[in-house]
């Protein structure tokens, strides 16, 4: 190669364009690391729907059908109550995935957010390019799923099409707050598992996802207002097929969401840059 | 040109007072709590220049290269990199730099090409300048026939090679190496130094820190000893040697429980003289004659070894420890 060739980082490197692009730099790299599973990530995101459907869409459904007349939760029959409640797990998980190990990847397994850091990307930017690629994955998974549960029957509105935005949107909020969680994590010291179990699980069991939230206990109740998978459920169930909510409950679902979000990131932005600079 | 010169090389200007001064530290500083790991440095880089931090472990070498590479905020001082404050320009500085850190960060689940191609992305370079660069640093590392290996596959010198290609990608103003060859049996260190010694030949800016004393005089014109995060001495390898010891070190060993014993006869040979644990270093203008000397006396070394002063003892010196525990 001849030596003219060599131009200085000066002259090379664009600094403005990292200040404004730099986070998309950084989901490039997520990206990428996850197209290297992409047959993993398709064959879950198909198998996953199929499965859930089959098994309790159809095997409980059937059940619950026959002895309600098809006027199972709701007044609709089975499928079509869990459906937008399986669709809004699906988005929750799928991006809680590419925001707590990644970030421990990143972090400490690899060290692969102090390379990013030390090309010139911040730490805002390295958290804000995990979370555009946990998005574009569930662009995916979301739709997905979605076009699996049309294929069902499971949805008795056009308006279920707005549940692919909203969901995505609903995942990502919540996909701040995982990351926010993840970037205190330290390797993986166990914490995962006990989230799983006693954040996710109960979240997964409690908020509404088989039956109606209004079935339980005041006392357990509670555990479903602050899930943001009920938030989510709630709002699929709205426009899926014209689930009643008060216009104030439509706010509360999608403000709750968004604060959540918004937290997330502010303290995922800070504890990014300062782990980045420690 | 050769095929690996990836840089033209630099007219440097004698007169210090012309040159560019990339770095510039006063009274640099880094405390933790109560632990103070850097103590009020000073030092400059000049453009072009090949510039170590000789020390221990714990010196504070890493922690000055961390916050010379602008990935670490200074506690007090003074510090410009690039002409700029790194507290208010860091992003900017990073972006201009090129650094390997102490342990390596590549992404194992990438390729080798991969690993240069997503880096080289995080300065928003495009493809096409990528995809002729890429084959540039892979024929530097070495690693042409490795472009399609997974870095789990590499030996820990490949990974070296790679980490500093990786750092070359945005033809960094200066670059700046923590510790290169920590780790690295002595094959793959000297096909390392060959690279770096390549690329201080070719006028790039280096960096290096180590607690090698070999590695230090191999590849810095200039450098710093630093020691409990102050600077002990500073200077070039052979400016370091001539002020701070003799010309020539005689090792001898006469068993352990008899150093001391002999030393004491033996005193008043050579210009100085440590007694360590192990042997006895007799500082001399010809050590040889210092050696025969010993001899003469009817003291006759288990073992014995005339060599050239290095760095280690200059360290030795200034402070009464060993360089590598």
């Amino acid at each position: 190669m001849s030596a003219g060739h060599w131009r200085g980082a000066t002259a090379l490197v664009d600094t403005n364009r990292i200040a404004k692009f730099g986070a998309f730099y950084a989901a490039e790299y997520r990206i990428r690391n996850m197209l290297k599973w992409w047959q993993a990530i398709v064959a879950f995101g198909i198998g996953n729907p199929l499965l859930y459907l089959t098994s309790i869409g159809i095997g409980v459904g059937s059940l619950i059908d026959k002895n309600t007349n098809g006027a199972g939760p709701d007044g609709v029959k089975y499928l079509a109550f869990i459906a937008p409640a399986l669709l809004a797990t699906a988005a929750l998980q799928g991006t809680m995935e590419e925001v707590t190990f990644p970030v421990v990847h990143g972090f400490d397994w690899r060290k692969v957010f102090f390379a990013m850091h030390a090309a010139g990307l911040t730490g805002k930017q390295v958290a804000q390019g995990v979370i555009i690629s946990a998005i574009t994955r569930s662009v995916f998974t979301v739709s997905v799923y979605w076009a699996i549960l049309w294929a069902f029957d499971a949805f008795s509105s056009p308006s279920a099409l707005w549940l692919i935005p909203i969901e995505i949107y609903f995942g990502a909020c919540f996909a701040a707050v995982m990351m926010a969680v993840s970037a205190y994590m330290k390797e993986d010291d166990g914490w995962f598992a006990i989230i799983g179990r006693f954040v996710i699980a109960p979240m997964f069991l409690f908020s509404g996802t088989f039956y109606a939230l209004s079935t339980l206990p005041l006392t357990i109740r509670w555990v479903g207002w602050i899930s943001p998978l009920w938030h989510a459920t709630e709002i699929g169930r709205y426009f899926s097929y014209d689930h009643p909510i008060s216009s104030t409950m439509l706010l509360v679902h999608f403000g709750y969401m968004t604060l959540l979000g918004i937290a997330g990131l502010l303290v995922a932005n800070r504890k990014f840059a300062l782990r980045l600079a420690a | 040109m050769p095929d690996d010169q990836i840089v033209p090389r630099l007219t440097l200007v004698p007169n210090p007072e012309n040159q560019t001064q990339m770095i510039v530290a006063q009274n640099l500083t880094k405390v933790y709590g109560d632990f103070t790991a850097v103590a009020g440095i000073d030092f400059t880089v000049a453009k072009g220049e090949s510039f170590g931090l000789l020390g221990p472990n714990g010196a504070g070498k890493s922690t000055t290269m961390r916050m010379i590479t602008a990935t670490l905020q200074r506690s007090g001082g003074d510090l410009t990199i690039l002409d700029k404050d790194p507290d208010k320009f860091g992003p900017q500085i990073r972006a201009h730099l090129g650094v390997v850190p102490q342990a390596d960060n590549l992404d194992t689940e990438l390729k080798v090409h991969e690993n240069l191609y997503i880096y080289g992305r995080y300065f928003g370079l495009s493809r096409k300048y990528l995809t002729k660069k890429i084959d540039e640093l892979l024929a530097f590392a070495q690693l042409e026939d490795k472009r399609n290996s997974k870095v789990d596959q590499l030996s820990g010198g490949m990974k070296r090679r790679l980490t500093i290609a990786r750092a070359l990608v945005n033809e960094p103003e200066v670059l700046l190496l923590d510790e290169p060859t920590t780790g690295l049996d002595p094959q793959a260190r000297h096909v390392l130094w060959d690279r770096l010694f390549r690329l201080k030949e070719q006028g790039v800016t280096l960096v290096i820190t180590t607690h090698y004393m070999d590695e230090a005089e191999q590849l810095c014109d200039r450098l710093i000893v630093m020691d409990q995060g102050k600077i002990m001495a500073q200077g070039s390898p052979a400016s370091l040697i001539a002020e701070h010891s003799s010309p020539e070190v005689v090792e001898v060993r006469f068993g352990s429980d008899r150093n001391a014993a002999v030393a004491e006869r033996i005193s008043h040979i050579g210009d100085r003289m440590d007694v360590l644990p192990d042997r006895i270093l007799i500082y001399a203008q010809d050590g040889e004659a210092a050696l025969a000397e010993i001899i003469s006396l009817g003291q006759h070394p288990v073992t014995s070894l005339v060599r050239r002063s290095s760095l280690e003892d200059v360290f030795l010196r200034l402070t009464g420890r060993t360089l590598v525990d």
